[in-house]
């Protein structure tokens, strides 16, 4: 798979603080990639260096093969973490704006469409509820048609409703055969859309590959979790144990065998949840803290 | 020039939609006219002036009278100036000549001519006069107020608006996109530019109805100093915008600079008879070549070799301040 961006010995210092430390790795066409980590991770410099924003301390950065590509402007769609729009245009202005920066958009009613923005097309772009502002600002990101997508924590702060919504865009924006690099915190967004991912840690890779074999390669248990009361106290200290917040997890080999042997130990199962590993649970495993701490 | 068309056309909307700011453009200048208007109505009779040329001592019987004010001259055409317009009442040569000029139609002109033969010089002085339009004081102050509505709507316009921009993101949104700093920047003087020309340009039209003020020169030749005066103000306002993100600072700093023009500049008073620094500070001051230029042409009929001068200082500091706003711009705050 021909690989349209690569990144190598990334490094950029602030002052006294190393925000990234020597990342490298390369992203194939067509695909959706993921930058997971915490809060202060490293995330946004990272992507922001791709997108030509901020300058790296030292590093190369390759677009289709070349440094500081002179298309890369041009061919790439990009949707910061917060951004203020002009005050006083319509977002329909606002779209136009855009679209006059670039030698190639697409129709704008078509994006209106794709970006469901039909309801709201007319009125100031400063005056949009948090579900609409982001998916003007996804509009924005692809008013060129991009080759390549940027998406840095694109649903931070929205409900539920609209973080599946602007999830089925992403979708759809996939299926174009759109290449999307993603930054989130959150392991379901990365579970549900990305197909290559690299957790990252103060500034440094500690993990790459699919969700899937992640997963896998990590986890051979599965999860069964209790209120941390209902369980015997001679289960508190098990090695296979840990505690995360009012909850018990117990790693499982066997989901019968461990069920079994908490009945017989008179343990009280209506708080019981059974589930898989989640990359939080390999965040926590490599790390030692959450993703979300 | 299809991104610096959209781009001012953009800019330009956002302005006229604004209602707070663009009331604030139309109202503010023609009130500051109207307010000194009807406070310099009446005649300051408490005291006289009197010039005299050349500037090195005043007729020593003449210094310590309290109810003259002596202002020195050293350039005569002023000075002759100021008698034609009624600005000064009185104008002695001490160069021997033994004689002084005064405007037969000003009403002030008599009495300090009676207090002058009756006290002090005699009878023997010889007399010249030199008949000019009165200029009311509203007159004088015009070109001033309408300079100073272009120097605070064109820095705060541009500078102030530059630092949001780049304070709440939308500059970050621009540098993602192919779109030039030069293009940008180029986009919002323009705006600026038209819009303060329109703006005025009506206000002058509306404050000469009511007040009929006095205009000698060639209005194209007013036209070219508020367009040079409004760039270089413009200018200016790029520089406090190059790197800033933080609006408080910005406004202390435009105020920094807005309070030495509005007090220096002329806009205001004259500084002849102020001391010498004070017209050094001022002539490194925008302001000052935008409002002298502008007077001369309203209140002397000057053509474009007697504002040249002016024109090629606004020009001159215009290029200087272009470069250090291109050298010093950034996207987003360091």
């Amino acid at each position: 798979m021909t690989e349209i961006m690569e990144v190598r010995q990334l490094v950029k210092h602030f002052k006294r603080v190393q925000a990234v430390n020597g990342l490298s790795f390369a992203i194939p066409q067509g695909i959706c990639f993921g930058l997971l980590g915490p809060n202060g991770a490293g995330k946004t410099t990272t992507i922001e260096m791709m997108e030509g924003i901020t300058r790296p301390s030292s590093g190369q950065i390759l677009y289709k093969g070349q440094e500081n590509n002179p298309a890369f402007k041009q061919e790439a769609g990009i949707q910061f973490q917060s951004t203020a729009l002009m005050d006083f245009l319509a977002v329909r202005e606002v779209l136009q704006l855009f679209a006059s920066f670039y030698q190639h958009s697409q129709p704008l009613p078509h994006l209106i469409e794709q970006c469901q923005l039909g309801d709201f097309i007319d009125q100031p772009a400063t005056k949009l509820s948090g579900g609409q502002k982001q998916r003007l600002l996804l509009a924005l990101a692809l008013v060129n048609d991009p080759d390549i997508l940027f998406l840095d924590e694109p649903t931070t702060g929205l409900d539920p409703q609209s973080r599946r919504n602007f999830w089925r865009l992403i979708e759809e924006i996939k299926q174009q055969g759109k290449t999307v690099v993603l930054t989130t915190h959150y392991m379901d967004e990365a579970e549900q859309l990305c197909d290559q991912l690299v957790i990252v840690d103060k500034g440094q890779i500690i993990a790459e590959g699919s969700p899937r074999d992640l997963l896998r390669s990590h986890f051979q248990d599965v999860f069964v979790c209790l209120d941390s009361e209902d369980l015997p106290p001679e289960w508190q200290q098990r090695e296979n144990v840990t505690h995360q917040g009012r909850q018990s997890v117990i790693a499982s080999r066997s989901i019968e065998g461990t069920l079994q042997e908490l009945m017989q130990s008179g343990a009280k199962l209506h708080s019981l949840q059974v589930r898989n590993a989640t990359l939080d649970d390999l965040f926590l495993k490599l790390t030692g803290h959450s993703l979300r701490d | 020039m299809n991104q610096l068309l959209n781009l001012f056309l953009a800019r330009t909307k956002e302005y006229y939609r604004d209602r707070g700011s663009l009331s604030w453009s139309f109202i503010m200048p023609p009130l500051i006219i109207a307010v000194v208007a009807l406070a310099f109505s009446r005649e300051d009779t408490t005291l006289f002036k009197v010039g005299y040329y050349p500037a090195d001592t005043p007729p020593a019987v003449l210094a310590d009278k309290g109810y003259l004010q002596m202002l020195p001259y050293s350039d005569e055409l002023k000075a002759r100036q100021r008698v034609e317009h009624h600005q000064l009442d009185l104008l002695i040569y001490t160069d021997g000549s033994q004689h002084y000029l005064y405007n037969p139609t000003s009403v002030r002109a008599q009495p300090v001519r009676d207090l002058i033969a009756s006290d002090t010089i005699g009878a023997d002085w010889s007399a010249e006069t030199l008949a000019g339009r009165k200029i009311r004081y509203v007159d004088w102050v015009i070109p001033g107020i309408l300079a100073m509505n272009l120097m605070f709507s064109g820095l705060f316009g541009v500078g102030y608006v530059i630092v949001r921009y780049r304070k709440n993101g939308v500059l970050k949104r621009l540098q993602a996109a192919p779109v030039s700093p030069l293009t940008f920047l180029t986009a919002q003087m323009l705006s600026r530019l038209l819009i303060m020309l329109m703006v005025s340009i009506m206000v002058y039209l509306v404050s000469d109805w009511f007040l009929n003020f006095l205009m000698l020169g060639s209005y194209w030749l007013l036209l070219l100093i508020a367009v040079l005066g409004n760039i270089c103000i413009l200018s200016l306002g790029l520089i406090v915008a190059s790197r800033l993100a933080n609006e408080e600072l910005a406004n202390g700093l435009l105020n920094f600079l807005t309070f030495p023009m509005l007090l220096l500049s002329e806009v205001w008073f004259s500084l002849d008879g102020a001391p010498h620094w004070m017209s050094v500070v001022a002539e490194a001051l925008p302001l000052t070549h935008i409002v002298q230029a502008a007077r001369s042409v309203m209140l002397d009929g000057a053509g474009i070799n007697e504002v040249g001068y002016h024109l090629l200082v606004l020009g001159a500091m215009t290029a200087v301040f272009l470069l250090l706003a291109a050298k010093l711009f950034r996207w987003r705050s360091d």
